[in-house]
């Protein structure tokens, strides 16, 4: 078992979504980074898409209750393992009783704690990803207790360390496709789109993230229509919305731009004052 | 099967197929009936399909290599003679409570209007609306068949917290709130029926294409519905279109 002593700013277990359950309004939720879960799980042999902690710009303070092997990804938060310095992407065996705490920010906004096999927390709707009104709870409490199976044996050092590449956390463009009412813009404005510089606001969570900048907006309304994760909306004032993995699951703003699968990614890992640009996919 | 479709690619793995730009039930029910042809046809792995009014997102498995191979196979499917029926349609007995304490805005819905509340509930009660799809929040009916008379804009500043079961009219739509939510539409009574539940595999009971008819209700009866709707064995009435 995972004690929980302090929950950090925001955590909350994730898997890959609930995708079979848009036509019932719900969510897809799941990690905001797959990458980054994905390799976490990687490192341990785990499936991909199995159940993770997900800690969004403070980690979290826990103690394990039994020996586990662990991996952590995504952001560094300069991780501590009883309070001496541990790596990020990488297998690290720990002991029944050692607590896992977290430092400043270094790199990133979310990092993924995965254990060998996986968060044996509950599935609803076929995932195990918390989302308000779905699951109970909805994120991570102080005094939670999160269960994981016991892992007896010492580390294998072949699992010890796999290469990757954390550039993407810092990267500033952001991969996109035409969106459905792209070409209701002006030449000008599909121009300005693809060339100016955009910074994430404050207003940015899993469900969206709203852009600074204002862009002049000509487009009616759309009869509501699906949306993903990953979509551009353009409001009625010019704002610029990213929607992200809790979204809705249909709106009715003008869909400009829609983000490829890894420019989610790196998204999700800024956060409030970062820029970037938008660029069609090669 | 007689509408011009646009097909566009989405994402690497999804496309959007949009019909003319507007809301009626021939566009749903043709919506409806090319999404079950394109679920029974077996030929793709579909990770995820969604409609709206007159819009279908398909998502795939696998990434699109080939986008207008993709389309060409879609348009085959949605030409084919082969009629799918999805499923049974029913129209769904909603029993609703539109005293006062419940229709907080009934009485500024009256004024606006110039309707008694007796007309208003006689009006809202009378249609059988169409679901058209479920979405804006888990459970939530997009609903059309609105009686004109009713149409009435949505509130300036929405209300943070409107009540679980609350039925609300907003612009030309009416709609039942299945959570606890903020939101800016008239609410003109309650229902005690649950509109999402995550414990059942089909969480929630309404499908597109179904009808609703909300039947009136009194207090009492309210709350002895809900009783029965706490200890789920509520029965909600419903029968079989074209039965």
């Amino acid at each position: 078992m995972l004690r929980v002593l302090n929950a950090g700013f925001y955590s909350s277990i994730q898997d890959f979504g609930r995708p079979n359950f848009q036509e019932f309004g719900v969510p897809i939720s799941g990690v905001m980074d797959r990458k980054a879960a994905a390799f976490a799980n990687a490192l341990l042999g785990n499936k991909a898409n199995k159940a993770v902690l997900e800690m969004t710009m403070l980690g979290a303070k826990l103690q394990f209750e039994k020996a586990t092997l662990i991996a952590i990804a995504g952001a560094d938060m300069l991780p501590k393992l009883n309070d001496a310095p541990i790596s990020i992407n990488k297998a690290i065996f720990v002991n029944a009783g050692d607590v896992l705490s977290f430092g400043k920010l270094k790199q990133g906004f979310r990092t993924y704690l995965a254990v060998m096999g996986e968060f044996k927390t509950t599935s609803v709707l076929g995932s195990k990803s918390m989302f308000l009104g779905i699951t109970d709870p909805c994120c991570i409490k102080k005094g939670d207790v999160l269960t994981y199976n016991s892992v007896s044996f010492s580390p294998n050092p072949s699992l010890a360390s796999i290469k990757y590449n954390n550039d993407y956390l810092n990267q500033k463009i952001i991969n996109v496709f035409k969106g459905p009412e792209f070409y209701l813009l002006s030449q000008q404005q599909k121009r300005q789109l693809l060339s100016q510089q955009f910074t994430v606001s404050k207003n940015n969570n899993r469900m969206a993230y709203q852009l600074v900048e204002i862009f002049e907006n000509t487009i009616e309304p759309i009869i509501t229509s699906p949306v993903l994760p990953g979509t551009v909306q353009l409001t009625p004032s010019g704002e610029l919305i990213v929607l992200m993995r809790d979204c809705q699951t249909t709106g009715g703003y003008p869909r400009v731009l829609q983000l490829t699968g890894n420019a989610i990614n790196i998204l999700s890992q800024k956060f409030t004052g970062a820029t970037f640009y938008f660029k069609f996919k090669a | 099967m007689s509408y011009t479709l646009t097909y566009k690619q989405f994402n690497e793995c999804a496309v959007l197929i949009e019909w003319p730009k507007l809301i009626n039930e021939d566009i749903l029910n043709d919506v409806l009936q090319f999404k079950a042809k394109i679920k029974a046809s077996e030929m793709f792995e579909i990770v995820l399909i969604k409609h709206a009014y007159q819009s279908l997102l398909i998502q795939f498995k696998n990434n699109i290599l080939n986008v207008e191979s993709l389309i060409t196979a879609l348009k085959s499917i949605y030409q084919s003679e082969a009629e799918v029926m999805p499923f049974q349609n029913k129209i769904w007995k909603i029993p609703v409570c539109y005293d006062p304490c419940f229709g907080i805005d009934l009485k500024h819905v009256a004024i606006e209007k110039d309707l008694s509340v007796d007309e208003i509930i006689k009006k809202h009660s009378l249609v059988t609306y169409k679901v058209y799809f479920i979405g804006f929040l888990p459970g939530f009916l997009y609903l059309g068949g609105l009686d004109e008379a009713l149409e009435i804009p949505r509130k300036g500043t929405p209300r943070l917290q409107i009540e679980k079961g609350s039925v609300a009219i907003g612009g030309n739509q009416t709609g039942i709130y299945p959570s606890n939510s903020p939101g800016g539409w008239n609410i003109i009574g309650q229902t005690p029926i649950n509109f999402f539940n995550v414990n059942k595999s089909e969480p929630c009971f309404a499908r597109a294409g179904d009808g609703i008819k909300f039947i009136p209700v009194s207090k009492k009866e309210f709350l002895d519905i809900k009783t029965l709707v706490e200890h789920d064995v509520y029965f909600i009435e419903s029968e079989v279109i074209g039965a």
